[in-house]
Formats: C-alpha cells, sequence, structure tokens
C-alpha cells in the first residue's frame, strides 16, 4: 500500500491546473495497491451533491475501468462537442522490471554496496513509475469532475459510487456500444485531410494548426524522453564509480586515501542530484509533453466528429436535393436535414468554446511548468557547485 | 669535479677490467643469442618486448667518425662478423649513445659504474675514441658516479621543464602517409642548449624513444613510462584521408597522450638526463625507428618474447625474504583491478555524457519546431527560447564529456599501463634473482666436478682438467657475486623507484581531479546562466 502525502501529490499534480477547487465534487486517489501487474487504485469523493448517496466514500477501481468510463464518455453523442479528457496510459512498469532484471544478472561483477545502491536507485524508479500512473489516473477524473458537462455523466456517477466489481457492468456496455465512434475516429485522419469543405476560419485553423502541432509534440515527447533516460544513465554511472573510489581508497595507505574517500563521497551525493535533475525533468517536461500530446489528440477527435457530423450535414443536403427531384419524402428528407444542421451547429458552437479554453489551459500549464522546470534546474546545479567546491576546498587544503 | 682531475690513463686501466668482463660477457650472452641456453632469457626481458636495440644509424655513424672505430673495436670482440641482429645493435648502442660520450662524461660514469651492470648493456665505447659531449652541461650536477648519487644531487637546477605537442600535419599519402607532431620545450634547466625551442617528431620517433629507454633501464628497477598505444585502425582512417570527426579525435587523443608521455618521462630525474630523451627533445633530425613496427620481423620477435616471458614468469618461484616486494606486489594488484574498474566506469560516463549531448541537442531542434507550430505568440517565443537553452547546453553536456575524458579516464588509462610497466620492474627483480641463483647452482655443480677430479683414472689429463674447472670455478664465482649485488641493485632501485612512483601517483591525481571537478563546476555554474536567462522568458507567458 503506498500513501501519498497531500505534499508529493501536489508536486504531481502540476500538468493540468485548476483542478479539484470545486467543493461540490472532490476526487483523489488517496492510496493505491501494486500486485504483480495490476494496479488497484482507491478513488476517494468528497462530495456535497445531493445525487450521490453518501457525502464521503472510496472504491477500488482497476485501470480498466478507467478506459470503460472514458470509451463511454467518448461515445455518447450528447458529448460529441466536447473535449474528452484522454484515457490515462496502461501502467507500464516494463522499464525498471527489465532493469532490475539486468541488475540480477550484473550483481556478480558489482561490490555488496555497489549492488545495494543499485538497487535502491531502481527501488527509487519503481516507485516513480507508480506514482506518474497514480497522478494520471487521477488528473483524469479531476478533469472530469471540474467540467461543467460531464461531472454530471451518469456513468461518470456510477464509476465513482459503485460499490461492486464494475467489470461485469462493463462488459454489458461494450456489447451496447460496439465501439461505433472509436471505429469512426481511428479513420477519421483520411476525413479530415481529405477536405471536407471548411466554411469557417477558425475551424480551419485549428485543424491545421492541431495537426501540425500534434505531430510536433509527439517528437519533442519522445526526445524529452531519450534526455531523461540519458541523466538516469549518468546517475548510474556516478554509482558505479562512488563505488570503486570506496575499494580504492580501502586498499590505499597513502595519503590519496583521505582524497579517495572525499572523491567517493562526492560522487554518492552527485549522483542523487542528477538523479532529481532527471526525475524533474521528467515530470515537468516529458510528462508535460505527454500529457498535452493525449489531450491534443482528444481535441484531434473531436475536430473529426465535427467533420462528421458536417459529412452528415453534407450528406442530408444531398438527399433532400434528391428528394426534391424525385418529389418524394421530402418532409422527411428536410427534418433530417435540419436536424443535422441542428446537430452541426451545436456541436460547432461547443467545439469553439471547448477549443478556446483548451488553449487557455495549455498556455497555463506549459507556463507553470516551464517556470518550475528552470527553477528546478537552477536549484540542483547551484546544489551541484556547493557540493563540487566543497570537495575541491578539501582537496586543496589537504 | 674530482674526477675530472684525474689522469686518462689511470682511469682507463682501471676501466679494463671490467670492459674486458663485458666483452666477455657480450661474448656469453652472442652465444646466448645463437643458442637458446637459460640465459637467453635475459635479453628479452624487455618490458612489453619493445625492441632491445635500436636500428643501426647510417648516418649518425657519418657524422661521427669518431664512434668508427669503436664500433668496429666491439663487433670484433663478439667474433666474426655476422648479421645477426645483435650485432647491428651493437653497433647502434655505440652510435645510440647520441653524440659522443666521454670518459670523463657523467653519462659514461653512470653507464660504467660497478653497481648497475645490466645484461644488456649500452656497451661502453673504448677510451681512446671518447669526447666529451656535454660540454654545456654544468659539472657541478654531475660529480657523482652511480645513478643513486646522482638522484640524490639536485644539482644547480630546480625540475622546471615543459613540453607541449602540437600542430599535428600530415605528410604524405596513400598508406605511407604519417602525422607529424611539434614537440616544443619550455625550459630554463641547464641540461638543454636553449630555453625555448621544437622539433617535428612522428608517432613511430615516441615509439622509438620508449623501446631505447626500456632496454636501458627497465631490467633495471627503473620504471619507465610506457608509450601511447599503437592502433592501425585510427591511423589508417588518417591516413587515407578521413577528415571526419572521429578521425580529428583519434589524432587529438593521440597528441594529448604523446604529451603525456613525454612530460612523464622528463619528470623521471633519471630519464630525463638520459641523451636519447635530451636528443629527442633538441635535435633537429632523427634517425626512423623501423623495428618498432607491428609487423616487422621486430615487432614479431617482441611477440613471440611476451609469449616466452609469460611462461617464464610462470615458472620463477622466488624466496621472497623481504616482505616489503610482497606487500608491495599485492598492492599493486589490487590497484590495478581497481583502476580498471574506474576506467571502465569513466568510459561509460563519457559515453553517456555524449549521448546526453546528442539526445539534448534532438530535443532543442523538436522543440524549436514545436515552437513555430504553436499558435499562442507568447509561449512560442518560449518554447524557442527554450529550444535555444537547450542547444546551448547540449554543448556544455558535449565539454563536459570531453573534460570527463581527456581529464579522468586518460588519467586512468595512463596508469593502467604505467602499472603494467611497475609490474614488469618486479618481474625483472624475479628474473635477477633467478639469475643469481642460477649462477650459483652452476658453481655449486662446478665445485662437484672439481672434487670428483680427484678421482679421475687418467692421470696426464688430470691437471689440464682441473686447470680448466679452476678457471670456471673462478669465473662463475664471479658470476655469483656479480648476480648478488645485481639482485640487491635492483631491489634497492625498486625500492626507491615505487617511492617516487608513489609520491608521483598522489600528485598527478590530485592535480587532475582538481582540474576535473573544476571542470564540472564550471559546467554547472554554466547551466545556472542559462536557466536564469530563461525563466523571465517562461514568466513572459501569458
Amino acid at each position: 500500500m503506498t500513501s501519498l502525502d497531500e505534499a508529493s501529490k501536489e508536486k504531481l499534480r502540476s500538468v493540468s491546473v485548476d483542478l479539484n477547487n470545486d467543493a461540490s465534487l472532490l476526487i483523489d486517489i488517496p492510496d493505491a495497491l501494486c500486485e504483480r501487474d495490476k494496479v488497484k487504485f482507491t478513488v476517494h469523493t468528497k462530495t456535497t451533491l445531493s445525487s450521490f448517496q453518501k457525502p464521503d466514500f472510496s472504491v477500488p477501481r482497476q485501470h480498466e475501468d478507467f478506459i470503460w468510463l472514458h470509451d463511454t464518455l467518448v461515445e455518447t453523442e450528447d458529448y460529441a462537442g466536447l473535449i474528452i479528457p484522454p484515457a490515462p496510459p496502461k501502467p507500464d512498469f516494463e522499464s525498471p522490471r527489465e532493469k532490475m532484471h539486468k541488475l540480477g544478472e550484473g550483481e556478480a561483477t558489482m561490490t555488496k554496496e555497489e549492488y545495494t545502491k543499485m538497487k535502491q536507485e531502481l527501488e527509487a524508479e519503481y516507485l516513480a513509475v507508480f506514482k506518474k500512473t497514480v497522478q494520471v489516473h487521477e488528473v483524469f477524473l479531476q478533469r472530469l469532475s471540474s467540467h461543467p458537462v460531464l461531472s454530471k455523466d451518469r456513468n461518470f456517477q456510477i464509476f465513482l459510487e459503485y460499490d461492486q466489481d464494475l467489470s461485469v457492468r462493463r462488459k454489458n456496455a461494450k456489447e451496447m456500444f460496439g465501439g461505433f465512434f472509436k471505429n469512426m475516429v481511428k479513420s477519421a485522419d483520411e476525413v479530415l485531410i481529405s477536405g471536407v469543405k471548411e466554411v469557417d476560419d477558425f475551424f480551419e485553423q485549428e485543424k491545421t494548426f492541431l495537426l501540425d502541432y500534434y505531430s510536433k509534440i509527439k517528437d519533442s515527447t519522445a526526445k524529452a524522453e531519450k534526455m531523461t533516460r540519458s541523466h538516469k544513465n549518468i546517475a548510474d554511472d556516478y554509482i558505479h564509480i562512488s563505488a570503486t573510489l570506496n575499494s580504492l581508497c580501502a586498499e590505499d595507505s597513502t595519503p590519496n586515501k583521505k582524497n579517495m574517500e572525499k572523491l567517493s563521497d562526492l560522487f554518492e551525493k552527485l549522483r542523487k542530484v542528477e538523479g532529481r535533475v532527471a526525475s524533474d525533468q521528467e515530470l515537468k517536461l516529458t510528462e508535460l509533453l505527454r500529457y498535452y500530446m493525449r489531450d491534443i489528440q482528444a481535441a484531434k477527435d473531436l475536430l473529426y466528429r465535427r467533420a462528421r457530423a458536417l459529412a452528415d450535414y453534407e450528406n442530408s443536403n444531398k438527399a433532400l436535393d434528391k428528394a426534391r427531384l424525385k418529389s418524394k419524402d421530402i418532409p422527411q428528407a428536410e427534418e433530417h436535414q435540419r436536424q443535422c444542421l441542428q446537430k452541426f451547429d451545436k456541436l460547432s458552437e461547443s467545439a469553439k468554446k471547448e477549443l478556446t479554453s483548451f488553449k487557455g489551459r495549455r498556455v497555463v500549464a506549459f507556463r507553470k511548468n516551464l517556470i518550475e522546470m528552470a527553477e528546478l534546474e537552477i536549484k540542483h546545479a547551484k546544489n551541484n557547485v556547493a557540493l563540487l567546491q566543497g570537495c575541491i576546498d578539501l582537496l586543496k587544503s589537504n | 669535479m674530482t674526477e675530472q682531475g684525474e689522469p686518462p690513463d689511470s682511469r682507463s686501466s682501471s676501466r679494463l677490467p671490467t670492459h674486458s668482463a663485458r666483452r666477455k660477457d657480450a661474448d656469453m650472452t652472442d652465444a646466448a643469442a645463437r643458442e637458446p641456453p637459460p640465459e637467453h632469457t635475459d635479453f628479452h626481458e624487455v618490458e612489453d618486448g619493445e625492441d632491445l636495440f635500436p636500428e643501426p644509424r647510417a648516418e649518425q655513424e657519418e657524422s661521427q667518425p669518431a664512434s668508427l672505430p669503436a664500433v668496429d673495436i666491439s663487433t670484433n670482440s663478439n667474433g666474426p662478423k655476422q648479421d645477426s641482429l645483435f650485432d647491428d645493435d651493437a653497433e647502434d648502442l655505440f652510435a645510440e649513445a647520441t653524440e659522443e660520450v666521454s670518459l670523463d662524461s657523467p653519462e659514461r660514469d653512470v653507464l660504467l659504474s660497478d653497481g648497475p651492470s645490466p645484461a644488456i648493456t649500452p656497451i661502453t665505447p673504448p677510451t681512446s675514441v671518447i669526447t666529451p659531449r656535454l660540454g654545456h652541461a654544468h659539472d657541478d650536477m654531475f660529480t657523482h658516479s652511480s645513478f643513486d648519487e646522482i638522484e640524490e644531487e639536485e644539482g644547480g637546477d630546480a625540475f622546471d621543464i615543459h613540453i607541449s605537442v602540437s600542430d599535428p600535419e600530415k605528410v604524405g599519402d596513400g598508406m605511407n602517409a604519417y602525422m607529424a607532431y611539434k614537440v616544443t620545450t619550455k625550459t630554463s634547466m641547464s641540461l638543454f642548449k636553449l630555453k625555448d625551442f621544437s622539433v617535428k617528431r612522428r608517432f613511430s620517433d615516441f615509439l622509438g624513444l620508449h623501446s631505447k629507454l626500456a632496454s636501458k633501464y627497465l631490467h633495471i628497477g627503473y620504471i619507465v613510462p610506457p608509450a601511447p598505444e599503437k592502433s592501425i585502425v585510427g591511423m589508417t582512417k588518417v591516413k587515407v584521408g578521413k577528415e571526419d570527426q572521429s578521425s580529428n579525435e583519434f589524432v587529438e587523443k593521440r597528441r594529448s597522450a604523446l604529451e603525456r608521455y613525454l612530460m612523464r618521462t622528463v619528470k623521471h630525474p633519471i630519464l630525463l638526463k638520459d641523451p636519447d630523451v635530451l636528443q629527442f627533445l633538441e635535435s633537429s633530425e632523427l634517425p626512423r625507428a623501423v623495428n618498432t613496427q607491428a609487423l616487422s620481423s621486430a615487432g614479431i620477435l617482441r611477440m613471440v618474447n611476451k609469449a616466452a616471458d609469460a611462461v617464464n614468469k610462470m615458472t620463477i618461484k622466488m624466496n621472497e625474504s623481504d616482505a616489503w616486494f610482497e606487500e608491495k606486489q599485492q598492492h599493486f594488484e589490487n590497484l590495478d583491478v581497481q583502476l580498471r574498474k574506474l576506467h571502465a566506469s569513466m568510459e561509460s560516463l563519457v559515453c553517456h555524457r555524449k549521448e546526453l549531448s546528442v539526445n539534448t541537442a534532438q530535443f532543442a531542434k523538436s522543440a524549436a519546431m514545436l515552437g513555430n507550430s504553436e499558435d499562442h505568440t507568447a509561449l512560442s517565443r518560449a518554447l524557442s527560447q527554450l529550444a535555444e537553452v537547450e542547444e546551448k547546453i547540449d554543448q556544455l553536456h558535449q565539454d563536459q564529456a570531453n573534460a570527463d575524458f581527456y581529464l579522468f579516464s586518460e588519467l586512468l588509462g595512463d596508469y593502467v599501463r604505467l602499472i603494467t610497466a611497475v609490474k614488469g620492474v618486479f618481474d625483472h627483480r624475479m628474473k635477477t634473482w633467478q639469475k643469481w641463483q642460477d649462477s650459483q647452482m652452476l658453481l655449486q655443480k662446478k665445485r662437484e666436478a672439481e672434487a670428483k677430479l680427484q678421482f679421475t683414472n687418467k692421470p696426464d689429463k688430470l691437471q689440464q682438467a682441473k686447470d680448466e674447472i679452476k678457471e670456471e670455478i673462478e669465473e662463475l664465482e664471479g658470476k655469483v657475486q656479480q648476480g648478488e649485488r645485481d639482485f640487491e641493485q635492483i631491489s634497492k632501485t625498486i625500492r626507491k623507484e615505487v617511492s617516487r612512483f608513489e609520491k608521483e601517483r598522489v600528485k598527478d591525481f590530485k592535480t587532475i581531479i582538481i582540474k576535473y571537478l573544476e571542470s564540472l563546476v564550471q559546467t554547472q555554474q554554466q547551466l545556472i546562466k542559462y536557466w536564469d536567462a530563461f525563466l523571465p522568458e517562461a514568466k513572459a507567458i501569458s
């Protein structure tokens, strides 16, 4: 059981801002359990709304339950004009697990101390992955709870409240919807690109912008991840260097011994700082980029849906013309056309609002994270300077 | 000072016995070169199997006519002229003693001293042909007749010499091309003719120098710094003319290694005064050291010798009476293991830091593209700024990786190789001991044979046999004594050398580590500057 205190959660929650401020519905994930591959989240709700049976309650949920919730929201036609918050990614412990495996293999070549340190480092990494996945699931729920429309969704309420296993209900839901919208979204790229005529400048711009931005941010996320990985590798190297220096000074009887000791100590401290640089960079930069990459995908999905609605409207126009020609079923055709137009207009209006607020949200989040990252980089570098200078002075005075 | 006043005659007469003994030695060792008796191993004990003797240098002989007769005499003493490697090299050693060496000069005294008498001697030239060489040297530096004493006396000059290797230049084309390096010496020491001078040298010149030094000093216990390693792959790239990043890096790595090598060599008080070293630094032309090539016949000989060495090492079981040596040997073994490990970790660090630099550069480009794509003006500008910062940082990481490498990693590599040289010196001591023991055993046998002679039943041949054996025994007794002296001398030298080496090591590490840490500090301070400059940009996003 891993308990996350408020302070660390506050730090983690930085990617999406202004959430969980509305006291009428407060959601958080105070606990999570990791059993082999499965993570069990404890979803805790505090509410003043009468629509809920209790004011304060918790339920256990799995990752699949979150996915179910997301998918039902996507497939609800009423929400077609909204940006549905992106589904949290599956908990991925592959990387630390692989490293743990490699460490086990290399155990023989390291000193006991070295092995212990590497193991600690690995456990920290495992924990970091764990914290990240909890955070990302939490943010998903909080996005929903702070959305004026989505917070009222029936399925959302079920998710929060239903105190039994959701998996049964999940199966039924899947049969009902049959993933229609999901399939549509997958092929939506062609729809957009094949150039459904765009009348509205705003959407034309948004379309161009989002398509381009998505590919760029996807690339940046990948590159940022590589950078973080390199920092982690360097931190690991420092561990080995520190351990070997330790062995060297155990063997040394010359005045060099003291120097080696200090140096070994220094590298041990440096690696901790380097580790923090890596994890801060990951949280503030990589995770930021990753989150907004997914969010932009959700925005793209909205555009796809709108494009689909536009296509429907245009088809209904054509059908109406045909009906007029044949002088058959004109009222139905007219009614159908009217509905399509209405749907399209409603969607467009809602989409415009959503996309505008999305931009605002994005800019705020970027600002916050970039500032925090710069500040942390400065803090760590200053720390490094102090450590290094201290060691240099000690060595020189010897 | 005193020796200068002595009349040459008395000196030469006092020298003759040793000279003849040397000749005899030369005979024996020459014979050894022809057949493989146990003493054969004496020859090939040189560190790393480098050339025992430098190749013949025709030019030298021409410019120093005085030395020619010397050459004749020595080869005569070695028996009928042969084309053996040994003979040519014997000639060489004369020429090799740079210009000429005076009887009265310290070099010669050093070489002739009774104490250390190495099996492979830079054979002393006969007195008649020698003329003074180091006329410019202060005599007060060289008033003693042994290595030990030279070391102890500080003389007139404090150690003040700085050597730099620079300006690598490709000379020639294709597979015969090579890099020429400029070797500049700046010094106030009276040992040198000038205060500031430079020469052009190529890599094989450095190898040649090391080979000569190794052949003279390793087997008597001096830790001769090893030369940088050859690299057929690296050099081929350069020869072929690939002007790319990796071949530039190779040249720079080599240049730096050559510089460190020379500095380490001159820091050694004995090596600094060696005529080969002085010639290397000063003389504008140096005959090519051909036998340093990996695939030459000498190269192959080296490889064979190395193998023989390894086998011999395993079979010598020395009764170590001195715990100091055992302790030190263990110490160096451990040091070797740990330094290799540290070196490997440092190389990994260099590699990862280079990766970080590349990844940061890639991210910078990506962030720039993202910034261009961003339609919110202020955020767009901030992202572009981020890209610029990351680009500067990637350069920072690249520079740091270089510091990691050239300061720390190469230092460790140098010491791993140096420790191999130290271990070699310990091995030589073992071999010296072995030789002494062998002589003793042989003497014992001869004495037994002498005793047995009493019971021979050929009275007419008895006296002749008795005389022969008596002569042999006398000779062997001399050898045993010499062996014991050699062993004591090498033990003494090694103690001194190890103590000097350890002092140097501590100093070296401390200096370089401080430099390295300062490079890390610089990097971090730059990081602070860059992020500090970026912060207001991030805050300006509205």
